[in-house]
C-alpha cells in the first residue's frame, strides 16, 4: 500500500476537514493532490501535528478535525497519545501513516521497523478506537468512517517507504500559516446564517472607536 | 498550603479577562491553584500535558482555531519546550503566552529546583523572548493583559516569571 494512494482515495472527504499533516513527503504528496487552504503543512517542530489537532478541536468542537502524522513524528512525542486519549475529541481523527522509516531525511528505520507498534500504543495510551490498516480498502473504510464518526479515532497505515521525486511546494510556509486559519473562518461564515442586513435609515456608527486611533 | 490562592486567584481572573479559553499546564507545586480553578470552570478548556512541548502545538492549534490560550509550566518545562517554541511558535509566528514559575531563586529551599532558575532568563534573552515578572499582586491584572495584547499583535511568545513573592505565602 502507498501512501499517495491512500491520500487520493480519501482526498475529497478532506474537503470540510481542517487537516493538519507533518513535513517531507506527506505534506508534500497531499499538495500534489491539489492544495486547499484548509491544508496546514506544519513543516517542522516533529511531533506537534498532532497537539495542533487537538487546540484546533478544543477550540472549535463542531468542526472535523484530521491530523495526516507519521511514525517518525509521532515516535518523537508519545506522551501526544496519552493527552489525546484523556481529552478524546470526537472530532478529531489522528491518521497515521507507518513506513517504518525516516523517508525525508534518507530512509533510515524507525523502532517501528523493529516491533514498536503505534496502533498498539494509541490503545496502550487509552484511545478506545485505535486500528492498524494494511489495505487500502480497509485503509479508505476505516478513515472515512473515522472522520464521519462523533469519536477520536487513531488510524494507522502501514504504507511501502516511497515518496515523491522532490520536496519542492509553491506555497510559502508564512503564506500557509496566515491562509489556514482564514479558510475555517470563511468555512464558519458560509455555513452560519447570513448577518442581518443593517438598516441605512437608522444607521448608527458602529463604534466610537476612530478607525486609525494613531 | 502555602501557596497563595489569594494571588493564584488574580492570575486566573486576569487570565479569564484577557480572554484565554484554553489553559495548557504541567501540574507543578505552585500552579496548584491555578490548575484546579481551570478544572472548576466550564468555560475554560483545560489540558494537562504528558510533556510541555505540546502545549506549543496546543497554543499554535487554539489560535488557528480562534481562541486565545495560556501556557502555564516551570521554567524546566520552559527549557524542554525549547524546540517547539523555535520550530513552531517563533517560525510560525504563533501567539504564545507563557506563564513560567521561576524556581531557584533567593529563598528556593529544594536542592533539585536550584539550577533551572540560572538559565530562564538567558534562554528567553537568546530567543528574544519579550518578558516580565509577577510580583506584586497589584500589577499582575495589567501585565497580564498587557502581555497578551503584546502577544496577539506580534504573533509571537511572551513570557510572564511567576516569582516566589507572588506564589508562596509568607507566614
Amino acid at each position: 500500500m502507498k501512501r499517495i494512494d491512500c491520500l487520493s482515495a480519501i482526498y475529497d472527504s478532506l474537503e470540510d476537514c481542517a487537516v493538519v499533516t507533518i513535513m517531507g513527503a506527506v505534506a508534500v504528496e497531499l499538495y500534489s493532490l491539489g492544495h486547499r487552504a484548509n491544508f496546514f503543512y506544519l513543516e517542522h517542530a516533529m511531533g506537534l501535528a498532532s497537539s495542533i489537532g487537538l487546540g484546533i478541536a478544543l477550540a472549535q468542537p463542531n468542526r472535523k478535525v484530521v491530523v495526516i502524522d507519521g511514525d517518525g513524528s509521532v515516535l518523537m512525542n508519545l506522551g501526544t497519545l496519552t493527552t489525546l486519549a484523556r481529552y478524546a475529541p470526537g472530532n478529531l481523527t489522528h491518521i497515521v501513516f507507518d513506513n517504518e522509516s525516516l523517508l525525508s531525511v534518507g530512509g533510515f528505520p524507525t523502532a517501528t521497523s523493529t516491533g514498536s507498534d503505534i496502533g498498539l500504543m494509541a490503545s496502550g495510551a487509552g484511545i478506545e478506537h485505535s486500528v492498524t490498516v494494511r489495505e487500502l480498502d480497509a485503509f479508505v473504510a476505516e478513515a472515512t468512517e473515522a472522520v464521519e464518526s462523533d469519536r477520536l479515532s487513531c488510524v494507522v497505515a502501514k504504507v511501502e517507504a516511497v515518496g515523491p521525486a522532490g520536496f519542492h511546494m509553491d506555497l510559502h510556509m508564512l503564506e500557509n500559516r496566515f491562509e489556514f486559519p482564514r479558510a475555517l473562518r470563511l468555512q464558519d461564515e458560509k455555513q452560519a446564517e447570513p448577518p442581518p442586513r443593517p438598516d441605512p435609515r437608522g444607521a448608527e456608527p458602529l463604534t466610537d472607536e476612530p478607525a486609525h486611533p494613531h | 498550603m502555602p501557596v497563595s490562592e489569594t494571588n493564584s486567584k488574580i492570575i486566573y481572573e486576569a487570565l479569564k479577562a484577557s480572554g484565554v479559553g484554553v489553559m495548557s499546564a504541567l501540574p507543578e507545586t505552585w500552579l496548584v491553584h491555578l490548575i484546579r480553578m481551570a478544572e472548576d470552570d466550564p468555560d475554560m478548556a483545560l489540558v494537562r500535558l504528558a510533556k510541555e512541548e505540546e502545549g506549543v502545538g496546543i497554543a499554535a492549534g487554539a489560535h488557528f482555531g480562534g481562541a486565545r490560550s495560556a501556557l502555564l509550566m516551570q521554567n524546566h518545562g520552559f527549557l524542554q519546550s525549547i524546540n517547539g517554541i523555535v520550530s513552531l511558535a517563533l517560525l510560525y509566528k504563533i501567539p504564545l503566552l507563557m506563564l513560567i514559575s521561576d524556581r531557584g531563586h533567593l529563598g528556593e529551599p529544594d536542592p533539585w529546583q536550584t539550577e533551572g532558575g540560572r538559565y530562564t532568563r538567558p534562554v528567553l534573552d537568546a530567543l528574544r523572548i519579550v518578558y516580565d515578572e509577577l510580583g506584586d499582586p497589584a500589577d499582575v491584572d495589567a501585565k497580564v493583559a498587557k502581555a497578551m495584547t503584546l502577544a496577539q499583535s506580534s504573533l509571537s511568545p511572551v513570557a510572564l516569571l511567576l516569582t516566589r513573592d507572588l506564589m508562596w505565602e509568607r507566614r
